[in-house]
């Protein structure tokens, strides 16, 4: 359904990318393996500061692999990723650099079940930071306020809904002041009814500026808020660009049977 | 709201309770022991033997039993009125008389007190530990010092005015707790530390030797472990150098607790998600805050149940010490029937030593029932 929602019924974001500044993202002929499988081929890509990028493609293609390698929760076998300036090998000292400037959220959430909501906020801020915990804990309330659910602050993640969970997850990644956010499939475990306001909250994420790549078969989210569209199949970037373009016209046969495929399932 | 109000009118209690026919002991009854004829005749098998034998128990134990017997003018217990009960009557006498040498063993009887207030310490410790309110760091250093001064009173000090005890003289119920507690205290930090180790992927050497260990331990039996300590260590070492034989016994318990414990902690890391690690990566945690914050608090609430039934084994395994010669909680009491005016009342002593020990077990699991319960609610409310 998402898929068909017109481009003007939406708010405009406006576009923040900042294309004279240094990139945020570079990935150059980065290939990967899993044992024999080789699942990335010569991916490059270069993403500017405040660019918002969606990534899609059938299932197994390596959305997933690809920006699990930013972070590096994977690492890539051969080609080259810089991230905000560093480049990703394998110097812990790097790794943790990466690590605070790059958010992430993940599918299944992630929260930590152990601590209240507040408390999955402020961990990275004091352990990571080193923030005082009072301090941390304003910061936190702060972004819950931002993903609305500062009231749930107390509750442990397994008392919340799916869409509560995931927008404290996003909550809790903000909380690093990261300037580049990360997010794998974030409404792909959700019921409907809550994809929406996860989607609002990450909407007005971009409407912050915020670098963002985003792994997501939301059609209708691209289409507001993604400067560029790439599209995956089979470990390769087949083809990319705006995402009018992209829906409109596409190019490639891989990508018309996907986009077939995928109205097709909605 | 609205839904509420219009439904009051119909009293909540009425509308939920079932049916008398389907709940309530009788029910129950019906339902479980009298099911079909077969469950019914089992039921009344084993409820008859059941009776014959709590009977004969209550029988033994309280009917016929003698619960003091007289001593002549040196204080030397008469064992005759029990001699002629043997077989029908339980006599309690012999605890009456023999109950401190039960409880602490060859040590010193003047200085009795330090083992009982060793006692009490340990049990203090216990309690203090069991109530959540005292998880703190500063709980690690009083279990610190309380062991330390349970070692003081324990083996004295000239300085304090305390008769130095070595030891070999040690025994008792706090020789078994001291064993227990300084084993399970250890072990468990050890035992972390392996199942962490042997997990690890960017330390292979670790990860082998974590691997050897706890397979070459879990190979052999505690007892052959014991007696290797105690017996062929010290042909190993040079003339001269002599550890004391308590302490190896304690370094056997410590390293074979360890073992085992490190196999359930890492059942519980391994059942754990692996989004948990992926998330503490991914917000920058290093590997140690990572284990402290995320990956040990969750895990080990998974294995609370065979954690707890690991040291409740090891608890009772202590008492194997009494082949090299220690007299633990269960050798005492052996022992204290080998005096010939109680020779052969060994099943009064038994039946105690098995009520002590039933205790702390029982202790144990019931407390772990509560923490699952407390840490299962606190998750998914
Ligand atoms: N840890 C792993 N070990 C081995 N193979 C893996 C691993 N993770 C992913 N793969 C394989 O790599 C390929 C790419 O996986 P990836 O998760 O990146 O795909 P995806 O595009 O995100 O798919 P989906 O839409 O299903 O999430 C798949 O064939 C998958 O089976
Ligand atoms: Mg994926």
């Amino acid at each position: 359904m998402s898929v068909t929602v017109a481009a003007e019924e939406l708010p405009e974001v406006q576009s923040a990318v900042k294309a004279d500044a240094a990139p945020a993202i570079v990935m150059e002929k980065v290939s990967k393996w899993f044992g024999t499988m080789q699942v990335l081929r010569d991916v490059s890509m270069t993403i500017a500061q405040g660019e918002r990028v969606v990534i899609c493609g059938p299932s197994g293609s390596g959305k997933s692999t690809t920006i699990r390698c930013i972070n590096r929760l994977e690492s890539h076998q051969e080609g080259r990723i810089v991230v905000d300036g560093t480049e990703l090998t394998d110097d812990l000292r790097a790794l943790d650099t990466i690590r605070r400037e790059v958010g992430m959220v993940f599918q299944s959430f992630n929260l930590f079940p152990h601590l209240t909501i507040l408390e999955n906020c402020t961990l990275a801020p004091i352990w990571v930071r080193k923030m005082p915990k009072q301090q941390a804990e304003t910061l936190a309330m702060e972004y819950l306020t931002r993903v609305k659910i500062p009231e749930q602050a107390k509750k442990y993640p397994g008392q919340l809904s799916g869409g509560q969970q995931q927008r404290v997850a996003i909550a809790r990644a903000l909380c690093m002041k990261p300037k580049i956010m990360l997010f794998d499939e974030p409404t792909s475990a959700l019921d409907p009814e809550m994809i929406k306001e996860v989607l609002d909250t990450m909407i007005g994420l971009a409407q912050t500026g915020m670098t963002m790549v985003c792994v997501t078969h939301e059609m209708g989210f691209a289409r507001q808020v993604a400067d560029r569209v790439m599209f995956m199949d089979r470990g390769e970037i087949v083809e990319s660009g705006t995402p009018v373009r992209m829906f409109e016209d596409p190019q490639t046969d891989r990508l018309k049977l996907f986009l077939s495929q995928i109205l097709r399932g909605h | 709201m609205a839904e509420i109000a219009a439904e009051a009118g119909v009293p909540f209690a009425a509308r939920q309770r079932p049916p008398a026919k389907v709940v309530g002991p009788a029910a129950w009854a019906r339902r479980n022991l009298f099911g079909s004829w077969w469950s019914t005749a089992l039921t009344l098998v084993l409820g008859y033997l059941i009776l014959r034998f709590a009977w004969g128990f209550f029988d033994w134990a309280v009917v016929h039993a003698i619960w003091t017997v007289p001593y002549d003018a040196q204080g030397h217990a008469n064992s005759a009125p029990c001699r002629a009960q043997m077989g029908v009557g339980a006599c309690w006498a012999v605890i009456a008389d023999k109950y401190r040498f039960i409880l602490f063993g060859f040590y010193p009887y003047d200085e009795q007190w330090r083992p009982l207030v060793c006692i009490a310490l340990f049990l203090a410790l216990y309690a203090i530990s069991a109530n959540r309110r005292f998880w703190r760091r500063e709980l690690g250093l009083v279990w610190i010092v309380t062991l330390l001064l349970i070692l003081l009173l324990m083996h004295g000090s000239e300085t304090l005015g305390l008769t130095v005890v070595t030891d070999d003289r040690w025994g008792g119920l706090p020789l078994t707790l001291l064993l227990a507690t300084f084993g399970l205290a250890l072990a468990f930090p050890l035992a972390v530390a392996v199942a962490l180790g042997r997990r690890s992927r960017t330390l292979p050497a670790v990860r082998l030797l974590c691997v050897v260990y706890v397979e070459l331990i879990r190979g052999v039996p505690l007892i052959s472990l014991l007696f290797m300590s105690s017996v062929m260590f010290p042909l190993f070492m040079p003339q001269g150098v002599n550890f004391d034989n308590l302490l190896r016994a304690q370094v056997a318990i410590i390293l074979f607790a360890a073992a085992y414990l490190a196999e359930v902690v890492r059942g519980g890391l391994q059942a754990l998600p692996k989004g948990q690690y992926e998330a503490a990566d991914a917000l920058g945690l290093s590997y140690g805050r990572k284990t402290r914050l995320i990956v040990l608090p969750q895990a080990l609430r998974i294995v609370i149940p065979p954690l707890v039934n690991t040291f409740i084994g090891f608890f009772k395994d202590t008492s194997l010490v009494l082949i090299i010669g220690i007299y633990d909680l269960l050798q005492s009491g052996r022992a204290a029937v080998d005096d010939p005016v109680w020779q052969g009342f060994g099943n009064e002593v038994y039946v105690l030593l098995a009520l002590i020990y039933f205790c702390f077990c029982f202790a144990m699991s019931k407390y772990s029932r509560g923490l699952e319960r407390d840490f299962s609610r606190s998750r998914r409310r």
